[in-house]
């Protein structure tokens, strides 16, 4: 039941990463002029303007363009970027580790302690603790990420000069990226699991649990958590498409090689071919991302599998 | 007993009484709703008397003077033009605030009017809006952002589009879900059965009532759109020198992160204690207007 699920949701990507993808072709041909002028570099020859207008079948129609462009990222060929005169292939497969270890520490710093932030807020009884944890959620879900970055800079880097200011050798340079990113994420991680452990708490069979004489860490363990885990890890999977988001500022403010400083820096420099291959590539991770948090969602309740959302 | 003692009311009960107390003065009566809603709208003062309460004039450079930590005159210091960083601030108010505004409005108004069409008319229309805005849903915002920075260019007008666009999936469920549930009301056959016009229901009664919940999302939204600006600007994608704005005033302020963070640190501030009092003042609204179970529906 569950590998038909998992197959069905493969099958919905398809039209999905269609329409992604006709959106990111169609970047180029909705600037203004030519995009022959936003994909040539500066001084070359009518020649290589020729060979440009064949290679990218601007002599065609946009349809068949469309497919020219698509097959050809299909085989992994992302073209050429303009300003770093380097296959986009190249640039992407160098910045993607980055980014993968960032998304990765981060999404295991976030949801670790936002769970168990969250299960305190839901457990106390205590009032200041319950503000403290109230107090961050709503920080963590509304300071900007790049101000926040540019914060502990200046704290832990200028000031204390534990961790480095920007690059990405050795893990020093990794604490404060990963703490930025979290710091949000904790916050959302914390509060989803704060409603759903006390609407969990809230269910008949908890009362009766109580009344059985089981101590409160026996139910939360055994009974609670389970219940709350559902709507937890579907904000998780969630997650990883904001991480991605989030990655996307950080590595720009700490000067980390990435796909999201990649993403930026194309921008400011107009260098369309990095543009369309790195936003392709976020792009399908947070499908990716969307796609491994349905399945483990169906795997953990059998309504979401028959089909019954 | 009066109809808000009935527990047992119906939806289109509650929402007619939602709707009759779509009265924004309720969410002033804790003491959070009263100072967010009082800096919110201290903020608003501030911006729409920019020229008036403004110390300096933000465009104003003065070089020998440039990077002066906060001291009087210049109260917030002074950037590495040595323009003031407060008149900057104030003048910035402006900029963020219109454009997430301006952007949220016309992301509400479009998102309404597809969601409402796409729940009252049903099949193959609801279908195609609703994987569209199915696939920008799972999309970060500042992604969806990017992606149509990247079509129009940097610029004030193309952050406002970004934006709208953002947040549009967000009020398009909304509304749908709305009007999905108002449908299969009593009230709701009933006028069908009188031999109402579409038109006339849909705007006369399903709209009237789907309308709170979506306000205070775009209220709340405000905050997100004004995140969203700064973090463009800061990008260098939103607003272009010298327009100021708080985002574009950080971004060209992380140069000079050592020598002058009060550039950094006050827009920062304003920022955030911006967003934190619409998010407060938006659960106020929430709370005054008992409408938090039909936010959860979409």
């Amino acid at each position: 039941m569950l590998l038909r699920y998992t197959f069905h949701r493969l099958l919905m990507l398809i039209p999905v990463s269609i329409s992604i993808s006709i959106v990111i072709f169609m970047i180029v041909h909705l600037l203004p002029g030519d995009p022959i002028d936003n994909l040539i570099r500066i001084g070359s020859s009518p020649e290589d303007r020729a060979r440009l207008v064949t290679k990218y079948g601007l002599d065609r129609s946009l349809i068949s363009q469309y497919f020219l462009w698509i097959t050809s990222m299909l085989r992994g060929d992302f073209g050429d970027a303009i300003v770093l005169r380097r296959p986009v292939a190249d640039l992407i497969a160098q910045n993607l580790p980055y980014s993968l270890t960032l998304g990765g520490l981060a999404f295991l710093f976030s949801s670790i302690f936002g769970m168990i932030l969250g299960t305190i807020s839901a457990m106390t009884r205590n009032r200041l603790v319950e503000g403290f944890v109230r107090g961050f959620i709503l920080l963590g879900s509304t300071v900007p990420g790049f101000w926040l970055a540019l914060l502990l800079i200046l704290f832990f880097s200028v000031q204390l000069g534990w961790f480095p200011v920007s690059g990405a050798r050795g893990w020093e340079s990794l604490v404060l990226p990963v703490a930025t990113i979290g710091f949000g994420g904790i916050a959302l991680v914390a509060r989803v699991t704060r409603v759903a452990l006390l609407d969990a708490q809230r269910e008949d069979f908890v009362t009766l649990l109580h009344a059985k004489g089981l101590s409160r860490g026996t139910i939360l363990c055994r009974h609670l958590f389970p219940h709350a885990l559902l709507p937890v890890v579907t904000i998780l999977a969630l997650r990883i498409g904001w991480i991605l988001g989030g990655a996307v500022t950080v590595e720009f403010v700490f000067g980390r090689p990435g796909l999201g400083s990649l993403l930026i820096r194309a921008l400011g420099q107009r260098d369309y071919p990095v543009v369309q291959g790195s936003l392709l590539m976020l792009a399908l991770a947070v499908m990716l991302g969307t796609l491994i948090g349905d399945v483990a969602q169906a795997a953990m309740d059998p309504r979401i599998r028959e089909g019954k959302s | 007993m009066t109809m808000s003692d009935n527990p047992r009311r119906s939806l289109a009960a509650r929402s007619f009484h939602a709707f009759g107390r779509m009265n924004v003065s309720r969410a002033f009566r804790s003491v959070v709703g009263k100072i967010a809603g009082g800096f919110i709208i201290l903020l608003v003062l501030i911006a729409v008397f920019a020229p008036w309460i403004a110390p300096f004039d933000f465009a104003a450079q003065n070089l020998a003077n440039n990077n002066a930590p906060p001291a009087w005159p210049h109260l917030l210091g002074t950037d590495e033009f040595g323009r003031d960083v407060l008149s900057r601030v104030i003048y910035g108010a402006r900029t963020s605030l219109s454009v997430s505004a301006t952007a949220i409005a016309l992301s509400v108004s479009v998102g309404m009017t597809l969601g409402a069409a796409a729940g009252y008319f049903g099949g193959m229309f609801e279908r195609a809006v609703m994987t569209v805005v199915d696939l920008t849903w799972s999309f970060p915002d500042i992604l969806i952002a990017l992606i149509f920075v990247a079509i129009l260019g940097p610029g004030l007008t193309s952050t406002m589009f970004a934006i709208a666009i953002a947040y549009l999936a967000q009020f398009t469920r909304l509304t749908r879900a709305q009007i999905v549930r108002l449908k299969r009301e009593t009230f709701i056959e009933a006028t069908i059965n009188l031999g109402a016009k579409p038109s006339h229901i849909l705007l006369r009664h399903l709209m009237p009532n789907a309308i709170a919940p979506v306000i205070v999302v775009g209220m709340l939204a405000i905050g997100d759109g004004i995140v969203l600006e700064a973090t463009l600007g800061f990008f260098g994608l939103g607003a272009q020198p010298p327009t100021p704005s708080w985002g574009a005033m950080m971004s060209s302020g992380t140069a000079q992160l050592f020598l002058s963070p009060w550039v950094i640190i006050f827009p920062g501030i304003v920022v955030a204690v911006t967003v934190i009092a619409v998010n407060l003042f938006g659960d106020e609204l929430i709370r005054a207007l008992d409408i938090r179970d039909r936010l959860r529906e979409a």
